[in-house]
C-alpha cells in the first residue's frame, strides 16, 4: 500500500481482500443452493443486499418461511454497524459531491471500510472517490460472481471448508486490524492494545446474552465509548 | 431460473434497509458538522469493529453459557498474526492463513 489514490492503486490495494470475498462468496452460493434458492435469487441477493452475514441470515429465514418484516428487521440489526462505518468514512468525503458520497456509501463493506482506514495512514488523512469507488466496485463484482459460482458448484462440492478458504475472511480481519494499529499515528499503540483487549473481553461476555451480530455492534460501541472516555482532554 | 415473489420482495425490502444504513450517514455528515466528541468516538471504530469481527470467529456461542473456543480458527490465527508482524502484507497474511487452515483440517487438528 502506498500514498497513491488512483484507479490503478485502488485495484492494487483491493486485491488481497478479494480472497475473503471469494472464500465467503463461494460458501454463500453453496449454502444458498442447498437452501433451495435459484441461481437468479442468489445473484439478486448479492446485488441488492450485498452484505455477507445478512445474506446468510436472510437465506435461513427464507428457508423457514419467515414473514418479510421480520427479515427486514433482522437485516437492519445485522447491518447496523454499517451506520458507524459510513459515518466514519463520510467525514473524509465532505467536499465530494452528494452523488459521489451516495456512490461510495452504496457499496461500502466491512472490508473496504477497513481498507480505507488503513489507506488514510499512507495518504496524510486523504481519500479520493476514484480510489474508493474502484475498490468498492471490484469487490462488489467479485462478490456477486463468487456467490453465483458457489451456487453452481453447490451440487459438486460437499465440503467447501476442506481448502481453508473460509479462513481468508478471518485472516483479513487480522491483517487489517494489525495494519490499523501500527499505522495510526494519532493513537499510542499501548492505548490501542488496551482497547483491543477490552473488546475481546466484552465479546466473550456479550456472547452469553445476545446473538453474535448484536455482540459485535455492542462491543464496538462500548469499545469506542471506552476509547473516548480515556482520551478525554 | 426461478424467482418467487416472496423472495423478490424480501430482497427488495432487505436491500433497501441495508442501502439506507449505508448512505444516510453520508448524506447527514455532508450537511452537518459532527461534534468533536463524536469524531473522537468514531476514531475508535476501525480497531474495535475489526477486533469484534475477529474475536467472533474465535468463539463458539452457547447462549446462556460461556462461549467455547473455535480451536481451528484460533490455531490458524497464530501463523497469520506472525505473518502480519513479519511482512505487514495483507496478501501474505491471507495466503498464510488459508494455507495454515488447510493444513490444520488435513491433519485433523483442533
Amino acid at each position: 500500500m502506498n500514498g497513491d489514490l488512483t484507479t490503478r492503486s485502488g485495484l492494487h490495494d483491493v486485491l488481497p481482500t478479494l480472497f475473503g470475498y471469494i472464500g465467503v462468496g463461494l460458501a454463500f452460493g453453496i449454502v444458498g443452493q442447498t437452501s433451495h434458492l435459484s441461481i437468479l435469487e442468489i445473484l439478486l441477493m448479492s446485488l441488492l443486499v450485498y452484505a455477507g452475514s445478512a445474506q446468510f441470515v436472510i437465506t435461513s429465514m427464507i428457508l423457514a418461511g419467515s414473514p418479510i418484516p421480520a427479515m427486514i428487521l433482522s437485516t437492519f440489526l445485522v447491518n447496523a454497524r454499517m451506520i458507524l462505518m459510513s459515518t466514519t468514512i463520510a467525514q473524509f468525503f465532505r467536499k465530494s459531491s452528494l452523488r459521489q458520497n451516495i456512490a461510495i456509501g452504496t457499496l461500502l463493506t466491512d472490508e473496504t471500510f477497513a481498507l480505507g482506514m488503513s489507506k488514510l495512514n499512507f495518504t496524510n488523512g486523504q481519500l479520493k472517490p476514484t480510489w474508493f469507488n474502484t475498490a468498492n466496485i471490484v469487490a462488489y463484482l467479485v462478490w456477486a460472481l463468487s456467490t453465483v459460482i458457489g451456487g453452481l458448484l453447490g451440487n459438486l462440492i460437499t465440503n467447501p471448508k476442506a481448502f481453508g478458504f473460509d479462513f481468508a475472511l478471518v485472516a483479513m480481519f487480522i491483517g487489517l486490524l494489525y495494519l490499523q494499529i501500527i499505522g495510526d499515528r494519532q493513537k499510542k499503540i499501548g492505548l490501542q492494545l488496551w482497547i483491543v483487549l477490552a473488546v475481546i473481553i466484552m465479546m466473550y461476555g456479550l456472547l452469553i446474552v445476545m446473538s453474535a451480530n448484536m455482540a459485535i455492534l455492542c462491543a464496538t460501541i462500548l469499545g469506542c465509548l471506552l476509547g473516548m472516555v480515556v482520551t478525554k482532554k | 431460473m426461478t424467482l418467487s415473489s416472496y423472495v423478490l420482495w424480501t430482497l427488495i425490502g432487505c436491500g433497501l434497509i441495508t442501502w439506507l444504513s449505508r448512505i444516510l450517514p453520508f448524506v447527514l455528515v455532508k450537511h452537518f458538522r459532527l461534534p468533536d466528541w463524536l469524531v473522537n468516538f468514531l476514531s475508535f471504530v476501525p480497531i474495535t469493529i475489526m477486533t469484534a469481527l475477529f474475536v467472533e470467529n474465535l468463539l463458539v456461542p452457547h447462549p446462556g453459557h460461556l462461549p467455547g473456543i473455535d480451536w481451528q480458527n484460533t490455531l490458524a490465527s497464530l501463523p497469520a498474526i506472525l505473518t502480519a508482524v513479519l511482512t505487514k502484507s495483507l496478501l501474505a497474511i491471507v495466503i498464510v492463513g488459508v494455507a495454515a487452515m488447510a493444513v490444520i483440517r488435513l491433519m485433523g487438528w483442533g
